[in-house]
């Protein structure tokens, strides 16, 4: 008999006005029995909508029913059958849009729970399994990977798990892209991200980091040297502004160098060589999982105020529900339907204020979204002396400005098939390099579609 | 490991190193830049190729000893290695062409000025380089310059060596010689490269700046390092760092790289003071 409490286990948690003021991870995750009792809600439906839900298709009602008997290595096993990293989509993936939205449960009631779960379980896992993954034999072809983030991890790991021999070119000084340059440290602890990228160096994945492919090896010179396909998973690392007057005063920052700031280069730590403002009152303009990533950070480096503005309403806020959640609970204010016209200086350059207009809905736009009006004569001045752009990122066009007859659509997107083939032979794409800024999980789901395709490519040389 | 297969004090404040890093050597083009780091957990600072030996496979660096991970960098002897070394970033500086070039630079600026020199010298412009010190302890690559210039003038702030004056004095006494660049090439501090513009803009000729913002990856994804050129926001990583100077807001260039001066100056002291400690 299932339970049938309407309710998910809720998620130990550091509490609020604790854990605003440090960067260790914010859930703590459940505990076996809480894992059993969640697991023991899921109905083991025959026909499997949540699986359905999940862009690397778990077999989620398995590794469900293996957790509620208490096999967590066996609900590991299901899981790592299809998703290379589980103990970071456990923690970043929108499962409320995915999985857990197709849930029966949820039609009365919450959703299994889903995302925690499968957290728990990867988490069990990395503590309990003293089984290394060895390095399957080698099926003597080579591909190169450019890019260690989500999609390039998964990309490289598939195909080391088919035997072949992977290299992975990296930009950063440390291998795993937006897992530590972009998302906390609070959100996604380092050390789980570090434990993937030694899983894949233990089947043989070499990484090499320095590397800025386009620069010091173009995508031709790799084929040359005998890579047989090429995967570029370089993400969309290129910062939006909003071009609007005084963003480039002192204390406006990109949400990419704000964050990289804090948690590639460690700049909270005391004694970091790396520096960082530390501000009073934050603006983080923009309502994404960065924005609030950006805002969180804000608030733990010190400062009093920290705002969220945003130019539509609640309902539309891109960020994970969680986020928006753990964000208010740690005091973050949210100022929507408001939109930034000018940022102003004093004599040093410095941001004293942020001009903005509030904004009113009208009718949806392209995005289905309703569009945000502006509402004449309502200009406000907000107090702060560091602003936050969180607008969205576009991908970075080094590669394509050096790789011959590749191309890519007018906003920069490397244009790829279903299976990532891009308009050159050989050559594959995924992840935020095409689709533009997404998710972890989708660059995933990418990254494992393309490894197949090129299995399939060198196979029928 | 990128090791330190050179190691030469230019002068108490600057010193070159010769880094064994055989990819970028193979690529690296004057005007680009790389990043380094000293050590696990140091800070990435970008430095400007002094040169380059694509048969030896190595990239020689000039550095002013200015903050915390300069005051480490020296530190390190030959033989020892850097923790990361990247590039080559940047777009190389555009030289094709051109006839007679003024090269001016200033101070540890010089470092970035003469690998252009050098290839502007190969491809036949007859160059006139003005390298500017403080005095006459921080006169660095004179030789160099020498090789490379049909002119060569030494300025000094105290006239302690050279002449006493400004790059932009001898500038502007070339150019009222009546010789007629097709560019001015300025590399040294923002002050410096405000003033030449000044001067160049009164005489129409065209000027190309070398910009050296902060910036954290060098590859376009920070945003740090952007500047106003022509009225539109550049990113100096990829869009430069050489740009036209008529064109760039120094004024906002020079704010902008005052942001983390406080903390440099006390991570400075704080390197310097441990060094002292364990010199003792």
């Amino acid at each position: 008999m299932p339970n049938m409490s309407l309710k998910k286990q809720e998620m130990p948690s550091q509490a609020p006005e604790v854990r605003n003021r440090n960067f260790q991870e914010v859930a703590l995750g459940y505990t076996e029995e809480q894992a059993v009792e969640e697991a023991q809600r899921c109905l083991n439906c025959k026909n499997k909508p949540c699986t359905g839900g999940c862009p690397v298709q778990i077999d989620i009602p398995a590794f469900i029913q293996e957790v509620a008997n208490r096999n967590f290595e066996a609900a590991y096993k299901v899981i790592a059958r299809t998703s290379s990293l589980p103990a970071v989509c456990g923690r970043v993936c929108p499962q409320e849009t995915q999985c857990e939205a197709k849930c029966v449960r949820g039609i009365k009631g919450e959703p299994v729970a889903i995302g925690r779960l499968e957290r728990f379980v990867a988490d069990w896992h990395n503590e309990h399994s003293k089984e290394a993954m060895k390095k399957p034999a080698s099926n003597g072809h080579k591909a190169a990977i450019i890019g260690s983030g989500p999609s390039g991890l998964t990309c490289a790991g598939d195909l080391a798990k088919m035997g072949y021999e992977v290299t992975v070119f990296e930009a950063l000084h440390l291998a795993g892209g937006v897992l530590v340059y972009g998302i906390p440290e609070f959100r996604l602890p380092k050390a789980i991200v570090q434990k993937e990228i030694e899983g894949l160096k233990n089947l043989g994945v070499k990484i090499e980091t320095n590397m800025v492919i386009g620069k010091v090896l173009s995508i031709d010179e790799l084929l040359e040297q005998g890579f047989e396909a090429v995967f570029i998973g370089s993400g969309a690392g290129l910062p939006r502004f909003m071009g609007i007057p005084g963003e480039n005063l002192k204390g406006v920052y990109s949400a990419n160098e704000f964050l990289t700031r804090v948690n590639l280069m460690k700049a909270y730590r005391d004694g970091s060589a790396t520096p960082i403002q530390h501000a009073k009152r934050v603006a983080v303009v923009g309502g994404g999982n960065v924005a609030m990533d950006a805002a969180r950070c804000a608030k733990r480096l010190g400062a009093e105020e920290v705002y969220i503005v945003y130019r539509r309403s609640e309902e539309e806020l891109p960020a994970r529900a969680e986020e928006v959640e753990h964000a208010k609970e740690e005091g973050i204010i949210f100022k929507l339907l408001n939109n930034p016209t000018r940022i102003l200086g004093d004599e040093n350059g410095l941001v004293t204020q942020m001009e903005c207009l509030e904004m009113e809905l009208g009718e949806p736009d392209a995005s289905g979204r309703r569009r945000p009006v502006e509402k004449a004569g309502s200009e406000f001045l907000l107090d702060v002396d560091c602003v936050i752009m969180a607008i969205g990122t576009s991908p970075n066009p080094l590669i394509k400005s050096t790789t011959q007859g590749l191309e890519t659509q007018k906003w920069g997107g490397i244009i790829a098939d279903e299976n990532g083939l891009t308009s050159r032979t050989a050559v594959y794409a995924g992840g935020d390099a095409v689709t533009g800024a997404a998710t972890v999980i989708l660059a995933m789901g990418a990254g494992k579609t393309a490894a197949k395709a090129i299995d399939d490519y060198i196979r029928s040389k | 490991m990128y090791r330190i297969v050179k190691k030469q004090v230019l002068n108490p404040t600057v010193t070159l190193m010769e880094i064994e890093a055989p990819l970028i050597a193979k690529k690296a083009e004057p005007g680009q830049f790389i990043i380094l780091r000293v050590e696990e957990q140091g800070e990435r600072i970008p430095l400007t190729v002094a040169d380059f030996d694509r048969a030896k496979g190595t990239v020689t660096i000039i550095f002013q000893i200015v903050g915390a991970t300069t005051e480490k960098l020296n530190r390190l002897e030959e033989g020892e290695s850097l923790q990361d070394f990247v590039g080559p970033l940047g777009t190389p500086s555009q030289v094709e062409g051109l006839k007679k070039v003024a090269v001016v630079g200033g101070g540890v600026g010089c470092a970035i000025a003469y690998p252009i020199a050098k290839k502007l010298c190969q491809q036949g412009t007859e160059v006139h380089t003005i390298a500017g010190f403080r005095n006459k302890d921080l006169v660095i690559l004179e030789e160099q310059f020498r090789a490379v210039s049909q002119k060569l003038k030494i300025m000094t702030d105290d006239g302690s060596y050279g002449e006493k004056g400004l790059v932009t004095n001898a500038l502007q006494a070339l150019l009222d010689e009546g010789n007629q660049y097709d560019e001015v090439i300025a590399i040294g501090p923002l002050v410096m490269m405000k003033f030449v513009v000044e001067l160049t803009k009164k005489y129409g000729v065209k000027t190309v700046v070398s910009m050296n913002p902060i910036m954290i990856d060098g590859t376009g994804m920070c945003g740090g390092c952007r500047l106003t050129v022509g009225g539109k926001t550049k990113f100096a990583c990829v869009d430069g760092p050489d740009f036209d100077g008529f064109e760039v807001d120094f004024e906002e260039a020079i704010a902008r790289s005052s942001l983390y001066r406080p903390f440099e100056r006390q991570a400075h002291e704080e390197a310097c003071r441990l060094f002292q400690q364990e010199v003792r």
